[in-house]
């Protein structure tokens, strides 16, 4: 008998299992937690700002898309960066004039490190926990552009926001082939006398761009 | 097939461990500043969730009903992964896990002595002692997790199953990390230390081939795999090598993506009191251009599968090891971890240690509990440890009267005659005249403080009360004799 084998006929053995239909029964869960938000929409940015601010994050917020170009030179002035990683398909319009930004045509990793700052757009976020979540595809970049930079900058369509997790997971649940990435606030680290550092191998910064 | 779980066989029993642990101050003021650091923000942040006991009973519910239809989510799993470019192998004990490792290293590593793996904190890789198996293999891990690092670079056990390194403060850490790293000058703030594992690690993502991780979950409908993590060495782990490997234990699976959002909202609140971890990783398969390019899977059994046949020996395979019953358990907080001789300590220690190793190393850590039941409180996914405590109790008690040592051990004659006795009322009396001559020798102050053998376990920490001069049966006897006249008396008084 193979490994599998032998591992599945035990588990088939110690359940005594009946045939079942375990789709049907999964479907029949209770799920009494909360799934849909109750906030208004002004309220939900809110939390979502001030979860932000309690993880160290910075928040640039903008209304019109053509502002976004300022709101991204204003984010690396602050870092004082001149250079930024943008996967190809970023839209160029976005990005300001007077920065270096490089584009990740695969770029192999010994050209990625040294380069400072990232700049990216999300997939969707979480008020309640302060979450922004990459769908690793188009101007979302590759995992490797998002993690290796000191400042990761993120744009983020208020449209976005959803006050709940669940009501995020569902919104990205057809997704899955792509890697995901949850983020909330930067790397951090409490192993020493739970005294929480902030920035241990991933980004130290974190910029959100709230706009739309 | 040979169960190990960390090094249990060769650790002392509990009592004998735990009373040099409590010997060591800087131990206990380490390990108590932090339980409590934890359980604070933990309460904080559970307080703050108006839908907590929904969603513990949701994350219940989730975990029983994978547990109860276990292969058919392993193997939506194993189809699912490998349709998305990843490769599943399974493995019965820790040895097999090992040995998949090593020759998936060797594959794609080459045999070249001392070649560097990264791994990110898995568990589940210190169950099956698979640093030590590589290392026999001329292979190098390098631990990334903060914690691991100064428990790898200390040449020191994890003693939480969370926070791996809380029984060392920061001049401690200091010390380890001036030795091992070539520092000399390097001061004791965190941030300085944080710093210096930073640079230490930076190179060695850059130029390794080979991750290990471990993972939080596993999906069975899409295949996905997931890693829940504060630092980004998670991150660069499964995202910077060429090749990866995840050692998950088949409890780890669940049904669905939406399955998540339960234990995405109470896996962080629990494990560290925040609302959500800086990072969670969920990837499928391989995919094109990003991340590694080789990606497998090996789905560990160990002892699992025993643990599913008795319906609540089965809820202890729910744990989604936030360590939430460490922090809030007061023997572990007296303690610490590594008295419990087992990787995984505190109560899910105590109940899981024994189990996975078919009771027979780790026996003692069933007894290493108050039962309060604080455990169970705490408990995300609400299993019932003081029961599966008790229940355990039984079974080393039965297993033990079945040995002929055990049959002949002071304990067991002593409760077989105790059984005899209180089977019939007159033998009982007739003890409890026996006991009330012979406790005198051990009376002081009126109190029993020092009793021979094994009620001298007792005795050691607490006093016990005399058996007084008259029972309640020999004075209901004596008034029955006399009954009449004494209720004469009594209504004479009255009147
Ligand atoms: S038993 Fe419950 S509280 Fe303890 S580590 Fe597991 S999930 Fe957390």
């Amino acid at each position: 008998m193979t490994a599998r084998e032998e591992i599945l006929a035990r588990v088939r053995s110690a359940l005594h299992t009946a045939p079942s239909d375990p789709v049907a029964a999964h479907a029949r869960l209770s799920h009494t937690y909360n799934r849909i938000g109750k906030l208004s929409r002004e309220a939900c940015l809110e939390l979502f700002i001030d979860r932000l601010v309690d993880y160290d994050s910075e928040i640039l917020q903008v209304t019109a898309e053509s502002e976004i170009p300022q709101a991204i030179a204003k984010a690396l002035q602050h870092a004082d960066e001149h250079r930024a990683l943008v996967a190809p398909v970023f839209p160029a319009a976005c990005l300001p004039p007077g920065f270096e930004f490089k584009l990740d045509n695969a770029l192999p990793t010994s050209e990625i490190e040294g380069v400072a700052a990232v700049v990216t757009t999300c997939e969707a976020a979480v008020a309640a926990t302060g979450t922004i979540i990459l769908v690793h595809d188009g101007a979302q970049g590759r995992r490797v552009i998002t993690l290796m930079p000191d400042h990761h900058i993120c744009l983020v369509h208020r449209d976005q926001v959803f006050e709940l997790l669940p009501e995020a997971m569902t919104a990205i649940a057809g997704r899955t082939t792509k890697p995901i990435t949850t983020i909330s606030g930067p790397s951090a680290t409490s192993d020493i006398e739970m005294t929480r550092i902030r920035g241990v191998h991933g980004p130290r910064r974190l910029t959100v761009i709230l706009y739309g | 097939m040979s169960v190990i779980v960390g090094k249990t066989s060769q650790a002392p029993d509990f009592p004998i461990a735990a009373k040099s642990a409590l010997k060591n101050d800087q131990l206990r003021r380490n390990v108590a500043h932090a339980t409590n650091v934890i359980r604070n923000k933990r309460a904080l942040r559970v307080e703050e969730m108006p839908d907590w006991e929904d969603l513990r009973q949701a994350g219940s519910d989730i975990k029983a009903h994978t547990l109860a239809h276990l292969d058919h989510y392993l193997e939506e799993f194993a189809r699912n992964c490998e349709l998305a470019g990843g490769k599943v192998h399974w493995a019965r004990d820790a040895d097999e896990a090992n040995s998949i490792a090593i020759n998936l290293i060797r594959h794609y590593g080459g045999t070249e002595p001392g070649l560097e793996v990264i791994k990110v904190k898995t568990m589940t890789s210190d169950e099956v002692q698979m640093n030590h198996a590589l290392e026999a293999a001329g292979i190098k891990p390098i631990e990334t997790d903060l914690a691991d690092m100064i428990v790898q670079l200390g040449h020191d056990e994890p003693s939480h199953i969370v926070v791996p390194a809380l029984h060392k403060n920061r001049v401690e850490i200091r010390d380890i990390f001036r030795k091992q790293m070539g520092l000399p000058e390097l001061t004791e703030q965190p941030e300085d230390l944080t710093n210096a594992a930073r640079h230490y690690l930076r190179d060695r993502f850059l130029r390794a081939k080979i991750g290990i991780s471990g993972a939080n979950f596993a999906i069975a409908a899409t295949g996905s795999v997931g890693v829940v993590e504060s630092e980004g060495n998670g991150r660069m782990c499964v995202t910077l090598p060429e090749v990866l490997i995840t050692l998950i234990g088949i409890e780890k699976v669940l049904p669905t993506f939406a399955d998540l959002e339960v234990i995405l909202q109470t896996l962080p609140r629990s494990a560290t009191g925040e609302r959500m971890n800086p990072y969670n990783s969920i990837w499928t398969g391989v995919t094109p251009g990003d991340g590694p390019q080789a990606f497998h899977v090996i789905l560990l059994d160990n002892g699992r599968t025993r643990l599913l046949e008795d319906e609540i020996e089965r809820e202890t395979l729910a744990c989604i090891r936030c360590g939430a019953c460490l922090n809030a358990c007061p023997v572990y907080r007296e303690t610490g971890g590594h008295a419990y001789g087992s990787i995984y300590s505190g109560p899910i220690g105590a109940i899981l240690s024994p189990q996975l190793q078919s009771l027979e190393h780790s026996r003692s850590l069933p007894f290493a509990s108050t039962l309060c039941g604080a455990c169970y409180e705490v408990c995300p996914v609400k299993i019932n440890i003081p029961e599966v405590l008790i229940h355990l109790r039984g079974r080393v008690v039965r297993e033990d009267q079945k040995t002929l040592g055990g049959k002949l051990s002071a304990e067991n004659i002593a409760m077989q005659t105790v059984a005899t006795v209180f089977q019939d009322h007159r033998r009982y009396e007739a003890a409890q005249r026996l006991a009330r001559i012979g406790q005198t020798i051990f009376k002081r102050d009126g109190q029993l403080t020092n009793l021979p053998g094994m009620a001298g376990g007792w005795t050691r920490s607490r006093d016990l009360r005399p058996i007084p001069k008259q029972s309640f049966r020999d004075w209901w006897k004596a008034r029955d004799k006399n009954g009449e006249e004494t209720r004469e008396k009594k209504a004479e008084e009255r009147a």
